[in-house]
């Protein structure tokens, strides 16, 4: 292994492919802070620039670079103004917008660096040793454990059912999953509630949805009450650096939450998206009662958790790429593409073949973590100059760009329609203090779990698989578990109390 | 009647007209190959319209008894005439023409149009700022969208050709 890493840090370090590595970091993170504009997209964008340069270790340099960049670009974006335009970023806006309101945007944007960071560099160690052995685990996973890790998932949404609002997030979360059946039916595809109408046959769009339940209320927010703009800190940027108790307090989240996080990401189909989900419901829910309060309004662990297993998802989806050839996302399938093309064909002989790609790309991505480490840091003082900005601009470019991220996505104008259609409800349901996250956690997960679920039942031949499988079992009684103890331990401690008095 | 509860009223109609076209007008359609499956397309859609329509009855009845005290709500929906609301409905308007307006008139005209509106509706009246920084706003994310990364967006209006 020795060896291998040593090729690939003489391939990565020439001057060549550091450049490149630094150029896709930048491209990255300042495209990515597009919304609607995530990981995908741009590495799409970026594949005839990659091919061009022909050299296979040197391409894939560039592109994770870009890969990472965009990760960090898309957080940014979530943090300053509520608008996160991947859904694997959403997670990371419950947390990171409330400690931007409070005037912490660039201790939140460095909380979320630094998460980044140790997640992507766990992630890669993780990665280096274990690649070849979890691949063989990851084929273990069927689709009644992929159904039992979505429900794992939603139990997210304890986090948002606070005190008497238990029923309405649930009911949030039923409308989010009812959204998802809008569009084409599990497994066969053919239309369904559509209404007839063809703008609605593909679903209604992720992006759109997320810029209506989150950025476009929040700016209705900060129209309806000037004061509001002008948060507690005066619009001034305090609070940069993290001090040593907080790093004390994110060290043991991120080090749960990227190696959760990587497990995750190592099941093809799974990816960051579920990772960041799991990692701040498990978080949570785990956390003390004080901590818990904090979920929500602002807490830095709420911040580092879905962040770290993020980055750390990402990098694990790279196992099944490299060692079986089964790209586990769409960023990875299109990675794949681009291997192809340069006429490498990732599979379980790459490691025998080609170690020079193999290692050229765990390297890579090592560097590229540390690249934007080391180049966001000094930018996030300037980053995060963005919410200074007067109202007045702000508030017009807020609208402008959920706008564009709902066009781009689709290049489709009736999008925009439904996007302040949604907008006005989200708002309106935000009047009547209704969670909006449970939305739009039930619709992510809402597709995913029906295709699961229906697969697993007819491949087992009814419900039965639930308990036939151990694993899927194992699953869901832990997501019952992640539920019911914080009640739980809430009550007991609740009874304690009452006994002192 | 609170507003959450006139909401969870209408979340309430949402489900039983989801629920009858769930219940009542998918399966007579389903092909009899599909009908072989365990799980049909209908089969989630009911379970949901009938989980969410009793979650959305148990608010409408105010089943649930609130144990929290009622934190103070960022905005408070019964005085709305008291926050900028024309401000707010306006900008709203302004999104819809935008979305009306972007193919027809092109991008940089309609958005140029939204951004320098957007801030007058706000109060903003430096034009001498306004302006160039809509110009230049829209010019650069034209050049990134449709030259870097090779979106089709039409920058002019239509009898401009392209």
């Amino acid at each position: 292994m020795l060896e291998g890493i040593l090729i690939g840090l003489t391939t990565a370090f020439t001057g060549t492919n550091l450049f490149m590595v630094i150029g896709g970091c930048l491209i990255g993170t300042f495209i990515g802070m597009l919304p609607g504009l995530g990981p995908m997209s741009i590495i799409a964008i970026m594949i005839p620039v990659a091919i061009s340069i022909g050299d296979p270790s040197a391409a894939l340099i560039l592109l994770a670079g870009v890969y990472y960049g965009a990760i960090f670009g898309g957080s940014t974006s979530s943090i300053l103004i509520n608008a996160p335009g991947v859904a694997s970023t959403v997670a990371t806006s419950f947390d990171g917008y409330p400690l931007a309101r409070q005037g912490k945007a660039g201790k939140a944007l460095t909380v979320a660096a630094i998460a980044s960071f140790c997640g992507g560099t766990i992630g890669a160690i993780l990665l280096m040793i274990f690649a070849p052995m979890l691949a063989s685990v990851a084929l273990l996973f069927h689709s009644a454990e992929y159904f039992a890790l979505m429900v794992v998932g939603l139990s997210a949404i304890a986090a948002f059912a606070g005190t008497g609002q238990v029923g309405k997030a649930l009911l949030m979360t039923f409308l989010g999953l009812i959204m998802a059946t809008v569009g084409e039916g599990a497994l066969f595809n053919a239309p369904r509630f559509t209404m007839g109408i063809m703008d609605l046959q593909s679903g209604f769009g992720f992006i759109t949805l997320a810029m209506a339940m989150f950025a476009l209320p929040e700016a209705l927010y900060l129209v309806l009450d000037p004061a509001r703009s002008n948060n507690e800190a005066g619009g001034e940027i305090k609070d940069l650096r993290i001090t040593r108790d907080e790093a004390k307090q994110i060290a043991p989240v991120i080090g749960r939450q990227s190696i959760q996080g990587f497990l995750i990401g190592v099941l093809p189909g799974a990816g960051a998206t579920i990772a960041s989900f799991l990692g701040y419901a498990v978080e949570r829910n785990i956390a003390s009662k004080e901590d818990q309060e904090q979920f929500g309004k602002g807490s830095i662990k709420g911040l580092a958790a879905p962040e770290a297993a993020n980055n750390a998802a990402a990098t694990g989806s790279f196992v099944p790429l490299l060692t079986l050839g089964i790209p586990g996302s769409g960023t990875t399938a299109i990675l794949l593409g681009a291997l192809i093309a340069l006429n490498v064909t990732p599979g379980p002989r790459l490691m025998i073949d080609e170690p020079e790609v193999f290692w050229a790309v765990i390297v890579s991505m090592y560097i590229g973590n540390l690249v934007l480490l080391f180049l966001n840091l000094p930018l996030i003082p300037y980053i995060a100059k963005v919410l200074a900005v007067p109202r007045t601009f702000l508030i017009p470019f807020i609208l402008f760009f959920t706008l564009m991220g709902a066009y781009i996505g689709q290049n489709n104008a009736t999008e925009l329609l439904i996007l302040v259609g949604f907008g006005i409800c989200a708002t309106i349901l935000r009047f009547a203090d209704y969670p909006l996250a449970p939305l739009l956690i039930g619709f992510i997960l809402g597709q995913m779990l029906e295709d699961n679920f229906s697969r697993s039942m007819q491949l087992e031949g009814g419900i039965g698989f639930i308990l036939e499988r151990p694993m899927t079992m194992g699953l869901l009684a832990f997501a019952v578990l992640l539920v019911v103890l914080p009640t739980y331990r809430a009550r007991i401690r609740a009874q304690g109390i009452a006994d002192g008095d | 009647m609170a507003l959450d509860r006139w909401i969870a009223l209408i979340i309430l109609m949402i489900c039983l007209a989801y629920g009858y076209a769930a219940f009542f007008t998918m399966d007579a359609t389903l092909p009899p190959f599909m009908q072989r499956n365990p799980v049909w397309p209908s089969t989630f859609p009911k379970i949901l319209s009938v989980s969410g329509g009793l979650v959305a009855l148990s608010i409408v009845l105010g089943l649930e008894k609130h144990t929290g005290v009622g934190k103070e709500p960022d905005i408070e929906y019964t005085r709305l005439g008291d926050y900028k609301i024309g401000q707010a409905l306006f900008l709203l308007g302004l999104m819809v023409a935008y979305a009306l307006c972007l193919r027809p008139v092109g991008f940089l005209g309609s958005t140029m149009f939204f951004l320098i509106a957007g801030s007058v509706v706000l109060g903003e009246r430096r034009f001498h700022i306004i302006i160039p920084v809509a110009a230049l706003a829209s010019g650069g994310i034209w050049y990134l969208v449709q030259e870097v990364l090779g979106i089709f967006l039409r920058p002019w209006p239509f009898f401009l050709g392209v």
